[in-house]
């Protein structure tokens, strides 16, 4: 019994009755939305499903590679490109500006109210602000450039105002009490100490920002997620698949640019 | 060299920078269509004015409450369906990846060479799950499956599970790797190597990384209901294009309602791991 017992020791350790309970829990919670959504699978599920599914793949290959529709791809590229990057720079400014209430330094109301307002640009995912950006600026990369510009200050308001805190007050301080006025003393005395992490948040964030922008184009804001939609509508899959491509080819370029900037950074 | 102005050493750089960006962005300005004045122009200013401000008050009528409150729960059901297909497929992928697990890794051997083939096979087929974002598959996928949850669930479950198999190597190889390596010197198996050698140590990281998985999966289910696929999203979008804004008014602050409930669970069970 007790060599018995010795066997299953390690077993016994390495589910624990907490790690138990919550497995069965979790097992219960998937269940549960399984159940709630009960999916239509048919599609994949029998023979003939499974042909359809392979005929409707085929549809997008060879993708469109003619030079026309290729020119076209890469200017929606660049028009991606611009939304992230003018999108960022705004945000960036935007953020910058809202950060100085954010962190306190026009009382505790301001700072609760401006806190708020970061909150409540934050929460709406960008999809939803390019919607309304559609609405109010008609259809484009425009809107898309605004939608991101809203959420990504939001955003960057709130990682700005805590660096702010968060930094030492002393340089800041001595500039103020030598008689500096209080911009010059904010710009040479604040500033330099948090610009290394306002730089990292935004770099950070336009990567972010450059995944959505292929995506903001679904509701009608501009670069390669507008022309999907559009040529996917019309049922022209090869064209979607050129498009899908180009996608998948910013996104593997933006890993290796983020994971070069990002090792240049820390060697600095 | 001298310095042009005797208070700012560095501005002769400074100015550089500044202009060298703006030669750079400017084009992109115009790229982008920027142009702050649309916002007035033509009606753009009216209808966006009108549909704001019947934001207030939000509609609160029972029938419309229930419809969203069930839209709500498909919602969170297809953030939760989504991420246990995600761990499905991202466990068994990651486990393969992960370069601690490798035997081929302890030393020259046969198959070797094969392995690595394989590692770098399966590292292609993650990229390409994780590269095209959710919202793409979903719309292809709504194609086949038809409008509703259905291909939601599987565009979650194809890029998290990309992105989880990345980033469960990643935590896994970042892990000391000696007790997971002797198991497999004296001819324990990957699965065994993992369970007594690895996850004894990186099983609180793995499940953080998780949960949080679980709470971005949440957002993007709203998201995702734009393109057709079900749940809160698919709602707002309806009532978007009837310019229906008290409608969007509730279902945007059930959103948030559900966002912030994900982000509290989320940390909660973080706090309780750590």
């Amino acid at each position: 019994m007790s060599t018995a017992d010795a066997g299953t020791a390690p077993a016994a350790r390495l589910l624990c009755r907490r790690c138990g309970l919550a497995l069965a829990v979790l097992c219960l919670l998937a269940w549960a939305s399984f159940a709630v959504l009960q999916l239509d699978l048919r599609p994949i599920a029998g023979a003939a499903g499974r042909a359809e599914l392979g005929a409707y793949l085929s549809r997008f290959f060879p993708p469109d590679l003619s030079a026309g529709f290729l020119r076209r791809t890469a200017a929606g590229a660049l028009e991606t490109i611009a939304i992230s990057l003018i999108g960022t720079l705004l945000a960036a400014i935007a953020g910058a500006i809202l950060a100085l209430p954010a962190s306190g330094r026009s009382g505790a109301a301001g700072r609760a109210a401006a806190r708020l307002l970061l909150n409540l640009l934050r929460s709406v995912p960008e999809l939803v602000w390019a919607a309304l950006m559609v609405l109010a600026a008609g259809l484009g990369p425009f809107a898309g450039t605004l939608a991101l510009a809203l959420h990504t200050s939001g955003v960057l308001g709130r990682l700005f105002a805590d660096a702010l805190e968060n930094a030492p007050a002393g340089p800041e301080q001595a500039l103020r009490e030598a008689g500096t006025p209080a911009l010059p003393a904010f710009l040479l005395g604040m500033l330099p100490v948090v610009a290394p992490q306002f730089l990292s948040y935004t770099l950070y964030r336009w990567e972010m920002n450059l995944r959505m922008a292929t995506v903001l184009g679904f509701v009608g804001a501009g670069g390669l997620g507008q022309m999907l939609y559009y040529e996917f509508s019309l049922l022209h899959e090869p064209r979607a698949s050129t498009l899908i491509a180009a996608m998948l080819a910013l996104s593997i370029l933006i890993d290796a640019a983020s994971a070069r900037l990002r090792a240049l950074l820390q060697r600095r | 060299m001298s310095a042009r102005s005797p208070r700012d050493p560095a501005a002769t750089r400074r100015i550089g920078v500044a202009v060298g960006a703006a030669v750079v962005l400017w084009p992109l300005f115009s790229v982008a269509e920027f142009d702050p004045f649309s916002l007035l122009g033509g009606n753009n200013a009216a209808v966006m004015g009108a549909f704001l401000a019947r934001f207030l008050p939000p509609k609160l009528d029972p029938a419309f409450l229930s419809l969203v409150a069930r839209a709500a729960v498909e919602t969170l059901a297809i953030a939760t369906a989504g991420m246990t297909l995600a761990l499905a497929i991202g466990a068994p992928l990651g486990l393969l990846l992960s370069r601690s697990l490798a035997a081929s890794e302890v030393g020259p051997g046969p198959g070797r060479g094969l392995d690595r083939f394989l590692r770098g096979m399966v590292r292609v087929l993650l990229t390409g799950l994780r590269g095209i974002p959710e919202l793409v598959w979903a719309l292809v996928l709504v194609r086949v499956f038809g409008l509703g949850p259905a291909s939601a669930v599987l565009a979650l479950g194809l890029t998290y599970g990309g992105m989880l198999a990345k980033v469960y190597a990643e935590i896994l190889d970042s892990a000391a790797d000696t007790p997971a390596r002797a198991l497999l010197g004296a001819g324990a198996g990957r699965l065994e190597a993992f369970l007594f050698g690895l996850l004894p140590d990186c099983a609180q990281e793995l499940a953080s990384y998780t949960i949080y998985r679980w709470e971005c999966a949440v957002r993007a289910s709203i998201v995702m209901g734009f393109v057709g696929a079900g749940g809160l999203g698919q709602l707002m979008d309806q009532s978007m294009k009837m310019l229906n804004g008290e409608e969007v008014a509730t279902i945007l602050a059930v959103f948030l309602l559900l966002v912030a409930l994900a982000d509290r669970v989320s940390a909660a069970v973080r706090r309780g791991l750590a």
